[in-house]
């Protein structure tokens, strides 16, 4: 592969894109890889919320009758929305894009919901804040957040009656996998995470009374064992190294996944002490990464997708519904994953209903046409009904039209209507370029149009093909 | 590869995993009888059924509801000690006709008390303690089209797909209003590019294959169900609203004769934290007209012994009432059956136990996966223990 292919490859891979309008400088690959990956920026913390004004929301809702509380439980509503689009566009204007990247997917593996938005906004925090640092912080980190302690119930696990919840979940999902534990080492953890918990002020706290000062017995070894102590134990398993990595190689290589690959990711891993910055320049300068066979294969995220749209023309959602309203209608949520287990990824992504909607999206984002589709409700939404009509939770977010302002203007300079410019656009986006069959239906869209037109057209319509939810 | 051989071998791949003689299973498949119809009835949000179902002779019930008890003089009597409640007039009428069965205290081990984390599980058939990826008609799919492709099997009345209809290796189709995803799948840019299918599968990855095959298989659905549904146009009068839309597109899809099995539908929300007896009665309102006209829609048509229809929920509501007028988040609950084809009718089994609570909740009896398995195995003649993933014994309803 060509140098500039492999560069588009790992810039669609580690950042959701590489922009149409710049070519890298830079004539060695490690030296961009290093570039993404040691981006030094300044930490912008998302911040929509205080928790007084949570808590205070939530003190005037206990008093009044809950049909009047409605105003408040949009309000709560509302912060989330902005805190997911103050995250979407960090992960479109970011320059440490990668560190968004590894974000989104450690959202998929810590997955969490939360009805409380500052508890959110703790956890978006953590995620991004150490994306790129080391996985037993982070792991550590989720483990005392206020948003996975209430989300697996660790705030109900105390030592008359345990609760298994989070200890199942920390082993199966978060750090081992399947097979890698007994329902007896479950049954002993969720006793050693006894009085884990967070307080009023939304910090961790330690509550000696409700834990479970007796003798566990996990993995083999037996001790007084805390919750800190079992996560010691989790990482000191190289089987966690292994299920970590293997997680990643899916996300930024190959839902297929190839186990000498990986063995190799997942030593270095190990031996590193977890640091996730290292893991991924061993991946992304591993000759592997570049093979044909991973090169176009990967079906990409709704996020992706959408993300990657600013790298081709630049847009940006004039209001957080409609950002919100796509994510939904593709199945990603920011914030709202279907469960503990995140988002299936893959194949998964794709049905006839949100192909459909993937083809025509690129038309509503950027040509303002009418997109008729209601996403599934929203259960969180199904509390806050109006005293009208019973169907109003269903169409909340049925927007009609999508409200974004977009800029053409790099795209019409860079192409030229009287070339061959679908060709030209194809190129410049896909490494394969699609078949002439697929790049055939995208001319009869530019048959009778003209100068910019041609060119916003074949735009368009190259990123409706099939070809481009691929990366 | 093959569209038919892709799906063919990624379900083998998936079907071997649950069951290892899965070569033998495959014969029962094959006599899957495709008359027989199934619609999967979601009443989103958890409806309270102690107050649906009303066991208007238990002075517990009306301790525990204060507010929003249905008073005995309102309840429809079914028996001595359960009577539906007063919206429900034309389910009382199918009732007494010997269309309706009733089965109490569903639910299974463990129950979450999360919408989602609750919903997860009725639609993937899983424990409460699994996460399964796929939906449990979704699984019948996969199986199915592993024998014999029908891309209509299965059909989701909305703009998108729930975790019921998502198989591991295909998906059903979702579907609002057949001429909407017709006009969809008939601009040009689409219609050309679901032509270029075999170009495109044969000669690309595995994933290019598989969009393409969505595709194509789109085109052709919408295009098939838009063209015979024209067939046939109901006489009757469906209510106007939404589901009463939903159940009206399925009647004229099943009298037109579409290839689909099965039909997934939803109603809701009932999640009545609050003022919970006029939201309630609307939405049982509508449950209930709507049921009415869909059955007279079959026997007049001649299908009525081919329909089977029943109703869930995530989860029913605590027994006691809250300080709302409304009740919370509770656990196990009962399941309607319509059909021509009940083997019994009637109650099914004992009303739920007021006296014996586990922490205010009802104890379930009976467990969802056994009534799926039933289905599967008696009404849709498949193999239940693949597509559960486990053996369940059947009850006898039908």
């Amino acid at each position: 592969m060509e140098l500039q292919d492999k560069i588009k490859h790992l810039f669609s891979r580690a950042c959701f894109g590489k922009p149409l309008n710049t070519v890298s400088s830079k004539q060695d690959l490690k030296e961009v890889v290093h570039q993404i990956i040691s981006t030094k920026s300044k930490y912008t913390s998302l911040q929509v919320v205080t928790l007084e004004d949570v808590e205070k929301m939530k003190a005037a809702m206990k008093t009044m009758p809950k049909e009047d509380a409605k105003e408040f439980r949009k309000a709560l509503r509302d912060s989330q929305l902005q805190l997911n689009q103050l995250w979407f566009e960090q992960m479109v204007n970011s320059s440490n894009t990668l560190q968004e990247k590894m974000a989104l997917f450690w959202h998929g593996h810590f997955a969490c919901r939360s009805a409380n938005p500052f508890f959110d906004q703790q956890y978006v925090e953590i995620v991004r804040k150490n994306a790129l640092g080391n996985f037993g912080t982070l792991l550590k980190e989720i483990s005392k957040s206020p948003s996975m302690l209430q989300f697996l119930n660790n705030q109900q696990n105390k030592k008359e009656h345990p609760n298994e919840n989070f200890a199942r979940e920390v082993m199966e999902l978060f750090t081992l996998g399947r097979g890698n534990y007994t329902e007896q080492d479950v049954k002993e953890t969720a006793r050693a995470f006894t009085g884990f918990a967070f307080d009023k002020s939304a910090q961790f706290i330690f509550r000696k009374k409700q834990h479970d000062e007796g003798i566990k017995t996990i993995f083999g070894k037996s001790g007084n064992f805390d919750g800190d102590d079992v996560l010691e134990m989790l990482l000191e398993k190289k089987e966690c190294a292994h299920f970590v990595a293997t997680k990643i190689y899916r996300f930024f290589v190959n839902d297929k996944v190839n186990d000498k690959n990986v063995q190799e990711l997942s030593a270095a891993f190990y031996h590193s002490g977890y640091n996730i910055q290292k893991l991924l320049h061993t991946l992304f300068t591993s000759n592997w990464f570049y093979d044909a066979e991973n090169v176009g294969v990967k079906i990409k995220s709704p996020i992706e997708l959408l993300v990657g749209y600013t790298r081709i023309i630049p847009f940006q959602f004039t209001d957080n519904k409609s950002n919100v309203f796509i994510q939904k209608s593709l199945g990603q949520e920011l914030l709202n994953p279907p469960n503990v287990a995140g988002w299936q990824g893959g194949k998964n992504w794709i049905d006839s209903s949100s192909l459909l909607f993937r083809m025509r999206l690129p038309q509503a984002v950027y040509f303002e046409q009418e997109i008729n589709f209601t996403p599934k409700a929203d259960i969180t939404e199904m509390y806050s009904f109006t005293k009208n009509t019973i169907t109003d939770s269903y169409i909340k977010f049925a927007v009609k039209k999508i409200k974004t302002q977009f800029d053409w203007s790099e795209i019409i300079l860079k192409f030229n209507a009287s070339s061959d410019v679908v060709k030209d656009i194809s190129n410049a986006i896909f490494i394969n370029p699609p078949p002439q069959a697929s790049l055939s239906a995208v001319r009869k869209t530019i048959e009778n149009a003209t100068s910019e037109a041609v060119i916003k057209n074949a735009t368009i319509s190259i990123m409706s093909l099939p070809e481009y939810q691929l990366c | 590869m093959k569209r038919r051989t892709f799906i063919k071998t990624s379900v083998l791949a998936t079907a071997t995993l649950y069951l290892p003689n899965f070569l033998k299973a495959s014969e029962d498949v094959l006599k899957t009888a495709p008359n027989k119809k199934l619609i999967v009835i979601q009443l989103g949000g958890g409806n309270d059924g102690l107050n649906t179902v009303v066991p208007f002779n238990n002075d517990l019930y009306y301790k525990a509801r204060p507010q929003i008890s249905i008073p005995k003089n309102e309840v429809l009597p079914l028996d001595a000690m359960l009577g539906l409640h007063p919206m429900m007039k034309e389910i009382k009428d199918m009732y007494d006709d010997g269309f309706v069965a009733l089965i109490n205290n569903v639910g299974y081990p463990e129950p979450d008390r999360s919408h989602f984390r609750s919903m997860d599980i009725w639609q993937s058939a899983s424990g409460s303690k699994e996460y399964i990826a796929s939906g449990w008609l979704g699984r019948y799919h996969d199986l199915q089209n592993s024998i014999s492709v029908n891309d209509t099997l299965l059909l989701e009345i909305d703009d998108s797909l729930s975790l019921a209809s998502k198989g591991n290796s295909s998906n059903g189709l979702a579907l609002k209003d057949s001429k909407k995803l017709f006009n969809e799948v008939s601009t040009p840019f689409i219609a050309q590019l679901g032509k270029n299918y075999n170009a495109a599968a044969d000669h690309n990855h595995d994933n290019v294959s598989y969009l393409y095959q969505t595709l194509s298989s789109t085109i052709s659905s919408a295009k098939y169900i838009y063209q015979t549904s024209k067939i046939f146009h109901s006489a009757l009068t469906y209510p106007n609203h939404e589901f009463g839309h939903s159940m009206k597109t399925i009647a004229e899809l099943i009298i037109s004769g579409v290839n689909t099995s099965i039909y997934y539908v939803s109603l809701g929300s009932f999640d009545t934290h609050f003022n919970q007896k006029k939201r309630q009665a609307v939405l049982l309102k509508q449950l209930s007209e709507t049921m009415s006209v869909f059955m007279k829609d079959m026997k007049a048509n001649g299908k009525i012994d081919d329909v089977l229809a029943f109703t869930f929920s995530e989860f029913g509501r605590r027994v006691q009432e809250n300080a709302s007028e409304g009740t919370d988040h509770g656990t196990a609950n009962q399941i309607f059956l319509f059909g021509g084809g009940l083997k019994q009718k009637g109650i099914l089994n004992d009303a739920p136990n007021l006296s014996d609570l586990d922490n205010g909740d009802l104890k379930y009896t009976v467990d969802f996966r056994h009534i799926y398995a039933t289905i599967l195995r008696k009404w849709l003649n498949t193999n239940d223990n693949i597509i559960l993933g486990n053996s369940f014994p059947s009850l006898s309803f039908i």
